[in-house]
């Protein structure tokens, strides 16, 4: 028999606590649903005031379902059975004859926040750490416990649909005002505020009838129409499905029933099993960043730039103390301004805007060199100076002091060699912007030591981002894999197809954005230099279109003009739409150039397996995630059909369409088990 | 004393802004921050690690009380870090400085931050005592008859506010403001109006000398505002002054008959100034090299309407008891709080009979060179945030010793209300 649930009787009412067995953060898995249940069963027949649940873990309430009990079922009934199985332990919870209060801290999602709505009260703590929310859109499924039945009553339709379709998570605050919550108190009253409720047994909260009018029959289908609308700006029907089911649900006022049904649909859906790899990988990776320590307090960058700037922004605000260095203090007051901004907006509390202001130092001299534990550099992506640049770092810093370079396709062995110690330095590639882009491409050159790897890897866990080891080898694997796609864009506009075409056809593939916009927004300057660092190397050849659109002056957003056109304010001009049809696989020439230097990335080693490579691309370019990254695709797909297809390309266009060596090695593209 | 060394470590200002008619960018919380975390940055050693944070500060805002304590928590220095602030009006600065010695001294503390910061720009302006009263009693009604009744007890000369600096710039007990002082001063020892235009305008140019000449940007960090403006300079200096602009400017304190203008007094401005001082044993335990030595320092009471004073009466108690002439200075700071005011404390230590009659010494100790009193300038060109103003002198006299060979200076101040207060520093040579 499990222990994950302490049933303690104090006198009047019963406290019953979750503490999960083996694991750091409590999930509902079906374990601990049955063991519920049995405590449910004996509460039933107790004479009480009330029950408060609880969590006993300091990290938070409840995660969720159990992410991994998904993986292993394969039959929709199977997965039905299991929202079944949830929903009767939270209706025993809702049909106590007793009053119950959840009191709530910390991460309260998905299955949480349904265990809590089948509760007659909920407690908040009162802090920055406690967020509530469903966020099982993202990983290609809805509520399954009653959530979607549960929560519109309590908040009203539009804040419900809006939690459910996006998948945000509320502070406490904001569950409050929106009625998720009954109560917000410090963690000094929460008890207190729990006993007092059981004591009192206030009326159930209900939405005001204002808040339920979407819901009334005549409005309904306009509600459908204008959400429709918003879920098509981010999720494509054919792509994701899971909001359009919640949307579906919420019209056809779904019972439980359905609900379960539907689920069991979206389960075992390619979408979700693909969103889940995903949400594994992202999980193994935040693992990797926690598993070592970094003792590391101060963070000294050199360059403010976009790259240097936005580098030392983030860590500040989680916490590091960064001084920031440029020649100019026009650059470093510009940093400046954009951190106040970032702050304002992202913590709102006055005071955490100034600690986090307090902790962002610009440093026209350098003297973070002296105390700074890490030295990230993020200049001018030229080999003399980033290598006269760490000679100098090195005479200052302490002999601890681990470094780093940003950039995105020197080799780090080139750049170590102006160190006398090039055992402590690594590359920590960030993807703009920042705040966005979760990846760190973490660059051993052949004389890092591990130990600055795991260095390196901790603080990247700790400012909250993805930590992804990679070779030293041109590009490492982001920039290497991506190269050739956009490459391949740009030709294809050679030969006269138009722009949008082109776009049109990656993002209906699932990019994030098109090949185009993209090398516009990274500049094409950036591009054209990276493309022929890399052409030497890898062998590929860059557009003379490329060259001859940079050579104009024409670098993309900007400047105003790229392949598209730009206003003052970088919103990209329309083009009238391209009606003639196109008789050139657009799709395919993308994205097997792509999956061909994947390919080749994982022959030469340049991270350990296939789902590195996937981590990389989803997290680092936001490549289509409900695929579940390129090498998930291939795996989809089969290794056959893309090997023939590359054939065919590469009679009609070229050699640089031969299939990699790798290919015929199933051995390299076999996934591991996250 | 008692052979116990104590250094000034390091150290550095912020740029000093003259306040305009509204308040200025920072508080004064944020210009000590501004100014401290470099001096912080260049360090072996943690914020942690440091002992003791001692700020002195005048006019804090409302939401500033116990600055130093705000100061050293912003600093990151954790809440381990005891701190405390010090008022000694115009010398506050300074106090802070000797209160860390005194620490180290004592063998209490190792690792001091100390300095000064004011935001004269932000100092506050309150409802008057009377309007006070009122909002008590309209607070106290508990009805509308006696809502009414208090209402109608409303005059209009209640809103008369209370401006926090002004007060703060007058002598309450003699109720001069500092500038009449400064009159009297020029009255007693017959001080010019040109001389002290002449006195003000050479201020300017040696602040600009400095400046051009880069010796300031050692002691002064790059000041950065959440607008994207930056400063580098003090804002108060004019570079494009001269005599007949000064002589054009018509008395501000004794409005009629007077001599003292704004030319040629210290400006209103906001600025900090932080140092960090270190005992012997911190300062072989952590490696750190050093910017100069605190020797000693003294402190003295004079008149309060002739405060301008306060100087000659600390400086000479300090000197005799170091056994030293004016003349073993290399340097000396003097607060220029007013042009007359540093030429009178020049003509009070000339004079034989102020020497018998204030001093009880035999002999006048004789003026200080006036190539080594201020050589870069003072308050009137760059600015006298009062409670800032005492550590920048004490930076400002050691960098410029080092450069010049090193020695001994004093850096003193008058204070308002009758004091003045004095320091003697030593500086090895830069090489």
């Amino acid at each position: 028999m499990s222990n994950h649930w302490h049933l303690d009787y104090q006198g009047e009412h019963a406290v019953l606590t979750l503490d999960v067995e083996g694991q750091s953060a409590n999930v509902l898995s079906q374990d601990v649903l049955h063991e519920f249940e049995k405590h449910l069963e004996e509460l039933e027949s107790k004479m009480l005031e009330g029950v408060i649940i609880r969590s006993g873990k300091t990290s938070g309430f409840i995660a969720g379902a159990d992410v991994r009990e998904f993986v292993k079922i394969t039959e929709p009934e199977r997965a039905t059975e299991l929202a079944q199985l949830g929903q009767r332990v939270l209706s025993r919870l809702a049909d106590l004859p007793f009053p119950s209060v959840a009191v709530i801290h910390g991460f309260c999602l998905g299955g949480g926040t349904e265990l809590a709505l089948a509760c007659s009260y909920r407690i908040a703590r009162d802090d920055p750490s406690t967020r509530l929310g469903l966020p099982e859109v993202r990983l290609g499924i809805h509520p399954g416990f009653a959530g979607t039945v549960r929560l519109p009553p309590l908040v009203g339709d539009f804040a419900a649909l809006d939690m459910m379709l996006t998948g945000r998570t509320l502070s406490s605050r904001e569950a409050r005002r929106r009625g998720l919550v009954d109560e917000v108190t410090p963690e000094r009253h929460l008890l207190n505020a729990a006993l007092t409720f059981l004591k009192n047994a206030p009326p159930r909260r209900k939405a005001p009838w204002y808040r339920r009018l979407p819901a009334w029959k005549p409005l309904r289908s306009w509600v459908v129409k204008l959400m429709s609308a918003r879920v098509r700006r981010k999720a494509h029907p054919d792509h994701y499905p899971a909001p359009w089911r919640i949307l579906d649900l919420w019209r056809d006022r779904a019972t439980e029933y359905e609900e379960a049904e539907s689920l069991g649909e979206l389960l075992v859906s390619r979408t979700s099993r693909n969103l889940v790899h995903v949400f594994l990988l992202s999980e193994a990776l935040k693992r990797h960043g926690k598993a070592n320590a970094h003792n590391i307090e101060h963070v000294h960058v050199v360059g403010a730039g976009v790259m240097g700037a936005d580098i030392a922004i983030w860590a500040a605000n989680k916490g590091f103390r960064v001084t920031l260095q440029d020649r100019e203090p026009e650059i470093l007051a510009r940093a400046l301004k954009k951190a106040y901004g970032f702050y304002k907006a992202k913590l709102k509390d006055p005071r955490a805007v100034q600690e986090a202001m307090d902790r962002f130092i610009p440093d026209l001299e350098g003297h973070g060199l002296n105390c700074a534990d890490l030295v990230i550099e993020a200049i001018v992506e030229k080999t003399g100076p980033k290598q006269e640049l760490f000679r100098a770092i090195e005479k200052k810093v302490r002999p601890e002091t681990l470094l780093a370079t940003n950039t995105s396709s020197i080799p780090l062995e080139v750049i170590g060699e102006a160190l006398a110690d090039p055992s402590r330095l690594v590359g920590l590639h960030f993807f703009n912007p920042v705040a966005k882009m979760q990846l760190v491409e973490i660059v051993h050159g052949a004389k890092t030591s591990e130990a600055a790897m795991a260095r390196a890897r901790a603080f990247t866990g700790a400012i909250e981002r993805l930590p992804l080891d990679v070779k030293s080898s041109p590009g490492f694997l982001v920039n290497r894999i991506l190269m050739p796609y956009l490459l391949e864009a740009v030709k294809m506009v050679e030969e006269g197809v138009s722009v949008t075409a082109i776009d049109n056809a990656a993002t209906e593939f699932g990019m994030p954005m098109g090949p185009i916009t993209l090398a516009d927004t990274v500049g094409l300057d950036i591009c054209l230099s990276v493309a022929e660092e890399l052409s030497g190397p890898l062998g590929i050849e860059v557009p003379a279109r490329l060259r001859e659109v940079v050579g104009q002056g024409h670098l993309g957003r900007k400047s105003g003009q790229g392949f598209y056109q730009y206003d003052a304010r970088g919103h990209k001009q329309s083009l009238a739409p391209d009606k003639t049809a196109v008789d050139v696989p657009v799709t395919e020439r993308l994205v097997l150039r792509l999956l061909n230097e994947a390919v080749a990335c994982l022959r030469e080693g340049v991270v350990a397996d296939p789902d590195a490579v996937d981590a990389g691309m989803v997290y680092g370019t936001g490549f289509a995630p409900f695929l579940g990254g390129p090498m998930r695709y291939v795996e989809n797909l089969g290794v056959t059909g893309i090997s023939h297809s590359l054939h065919r390309l590469s009679q009609e266009y070229g050699p640089r369409f031969n299939p990699d060596a790798g290919w015929t090695n199933p051995d390299l593209l076999r996934s591991g088990n996250a | 004393m008692n052979g116990v060394k104590v250094y000034v470590v390091d150290g550095a200002r912020t740029p000093f802004l003259k306040a305009r008619t509204e308040p200025g960018p920072f508080s004064a919380s944020d210009l000590a921050v501004a100014c401290a975390r470099p001096v912080l940055a260049r360090q072996p050693f943690k914020a942690s690690q440091i002992d003791e944070v001692i700020v002195g500060c005048v006019i804090p805002a409302a939401d500033e009380a116990n600055i130093a304590r705000l100061i050293a928590l912003r600093l990151g220095c954790g809440k381990r870090v005891p701190a405390h602030t010090v008022q000694r009006n115009c010398a506050s600065g300074l106090q802070a400085v000797a209160s860390a010695a005194e620490r180290i001294v004592l063998g209490r503390a190792n690792l001091v931050l100390a300095g000064g910061t004011e935001a004269m720009s932000r100092a506050p302006i309150q409802w008057n005592n009377s309007m006070s009263g009122w909002l008590g009693k309209m607070l106290r009604a508990r009805n509308t008859w006696q809502r009414l009744q208090a209402l109608a007890r409303f005059r209009p000369a209640l809103l008369k506010p209370v401006y926090a600096l002004l007060l703060g710039l007058t002598d309450p007990l003699v109720k001069l403001s500092m500038g009449q002082t400064a009159e009297i001063l020029a009255h007693r020892f017959g001080i010019s109006r040109e001389s002290q235009d002449v006195y003000a305008l050479n201020s300017h140019k040696r602040l600009a000398a400095a400046f051009d000449g880069g010796t300031m940007n050692t002691e002064v960090e790059t000041l950065y505002d959440l607008r994207e403006n930056f400063y580098t300079e003090d804002t108060g200096l004019r570079r494009d002054t001269d005599l007949d602009q000064l002589a054009k400017l018509r008395p501000v304190f004794d409005r009629k008959y007077g001599q003292v203008t704004s030319g040629n007094s210290s400006q209103v401005t906001d600025g900090a100034a932080m140092l960090l001082l270190a005992s012997e044993s911190a300062v072989k335990e952590h490696g750190l090299n050093v910017l100069g030595e605190w020797v000693d320092h003294e402190w003295a009471g004079v008149d309060p309407s002739q405060m301008g004073l306060g100087p000659v009466h600390a400086t000479s108690k300090l000197l005799a008891r170091r056994q030293m002439k004016m003349g073993d200075l290399q340097q000396m700071e003097l607060n220029e709080a007013f042009a007359a005011q540093v030429l009178a404390c020049q003509a009070a230590w000339d004079s034989a009979q102020y020497a018998r009659e204030e001093l009880g010494l035999s002999a006048p100790l004789g003026a200080m060179d006036p190539e080594r009193l201020n050589p870069e300038g003072g308050a009137i060109s760059n600015g006298h945030p009062v409670g800032a103003s005492g550590a920048r002198l004490v930076l400002h006299l050691l960098h410029a010793l080092r450069q010049k060979g090193g020695g001994q200076g004093v850096a003193t101040l008058c204070i308002g209300g009758g004091q003045g207060g004095a320091m003697l520093l030593r500086a090895e040579d830069k090489k």
